[in-house]
């Protein structure tokens, strides 16, 4: 059974707390055989306390699916992209590094890349997933756009990234100030600044803006 | 009125939900993006699609592999025409005598084994198991092939035991003013 049409997934990162209980409820999921699939990054840590749930964003045209050598990353009807076939993945990695949102993860105890399913137990019999059902300031909610509207008069959801030269169109929305003039989403744009969990060393994006893949 | 982004683009077509990173449709897109497609259902569409195409292809072989084979058997079972070529004399052997010889010239070793005293029998010597000479046990009216025990009647060729399963070819004798001639090869029915 698909997921609704009319229900939708809004990740409004201004609104998260830091709690984690995003992280705990994945784990429960019974597609996430015990593993919790979000990532909770901090933005900034030495200045600020400020956190963002990151959640599969269920691309248009899934990245880590067009990588995949061994045709293992499906998308069901209703755009969901699902947690890699367990007979065909061979655990090597090409999702985890192509992804724009750093979403899939190796489980290698299991020799099997997992991610973020939008716990499609729930959803596809109507059900929020988890994280969105336990996210005490609803940074993570899961309900229809005029929902969203009427809760959040000041923020509009936004579902185009540039990442590099790539444009991309997300199942999964984020929400931004209304009055922001863009309406999309340079995924890429505050790499440079060094950040604590992720060191970027190569600047492959300012290579490629001068050419340099030519 | 905020839409939702299916009001914006109309309803999205469920056999081709991905849209390739071009935007080209699907009929566009190189082969090995048609033949691994994202989606579920036309991966699914696809398996079932290559499964069929492998049972029908492979009994269609099968039933042509059997009628080839029916056929064959059908043109072998003749002895081929050969000219008659004289390969020992009557006395040359004593009763439950062998001899070993080629015919025609430059084929596998044959046999030739007199049962009685005009009686002769000649088969190719190469067991029709793995091809290991068979020696003659005239005594038990068979011939025996000492690499994997099997056992042939003397008489007719035919396996009696052990793995062979096809009978020795059968060389065609004829006797006549004290010589055995060879007149032809009886090939093995399958």
């Amino acid at each position: 059974m698909p997921v609704p049409d009319a229900l939708e997934f809004f990740i409004d990162p201004g609104r998260c707390i830091g709690c984690q209980a995003c992280i705990q409820a994945c784990t429960e999921c019974d597609t996430h055989k015990g593993q919790s699939m979000i990532q909770l990054d901090y933005v900034n840590r030495a200045h600020s306390t400020q956190t963002v749930p990151v959640v599969c964003m269920h691309c248009d045209s899934p990245t880590c699916a067009e990588v995949c050598p061994a045709d293992a990353i499906k998308r069901t009807e209703d755009g969901i992209v699902h947690t890699a076939q367990k007979p065909r993945c061979i655990a090597c990695n090409n999702c985890v590094l192509a992804c724009p949102f750093g979403v899939p993860k190796m489980q290698t105890r299991m020799n099997l890349m997992m991610k973020c399913d939008m716990c499609y137990d729930r959803t596809s019999v109507g059900l929020k997933p988890w994280c969105a059902s336990v996210c005490p300031s609803q940074a993570l909610a899961f309900g229809t756009r005029e929902e969203m509207a009427r809760l959040r008069p000041h923020a509009k959801p936004v579902n185009t990234f540039q990442f590099g030269r790539q444009t991309i169109r997300t199942k999964v929305n984020i929400m931004v100030p209304r009055s922001a003039a863009t309406d999309i989403v340079d995924v890429t744009a505050a790499m440079h600044e060094p950040t604590i969990g992720h060191e970027i060393l190569d600047d492959v994006f300012n290579d490629i803006s001068d050419g340099g893949d030519a | 009125m905020i839409q939702s982004q299916r009001e914006v683009d109309g309803p999205r077509d469920l056999d081709h939900a991905t849209v390739p990173p071009d935007g080209r449709p699907l009929a566009d897109q190189p082969k090995w993006r048609r033949d691994f497609p994202i989606d579920w259902a036309q991966d699914e569409y696809v398996s079932r699609r290559e499964l069929v195409k492998f049972i029908v292809l492979t009994s269609a072989a099968l039933t042509v592999g059997q009628f080839w084979i029916a056929f064959k058997n059908t043109f072998n079972r003749q002895p081929a025409r050969l000219a008659g070529e004289r390969i020992a004399s009557v006395d040359e052997l004593s009763v439950g005598g062998a001899k070993t010889f080629t015919y025609p010239e430059g084929s596998t070793p044959r046999l030739l084994v007199r049962i009685g005293t005009t009686a002769f029998v000649a088969y190719d010597q190469q067991c029709t198991h793995l091809l290991c000479p068979v020696v003659p046990a005239v005594e038990l009216g068979r011939l025996h092939c000492p690499c994997h025990n099997g056992w042939f009647d003397l008489h007719t060729g035919r396996p009696l035991a052990g793995p062979p399963q096809r009978p020795l070819p059968k060389v065609l004798l004829e006797v006549r003013d004290g010589m055995v001639y060879a007149t032809g090869v009886e090939e093995s029915a399958t």
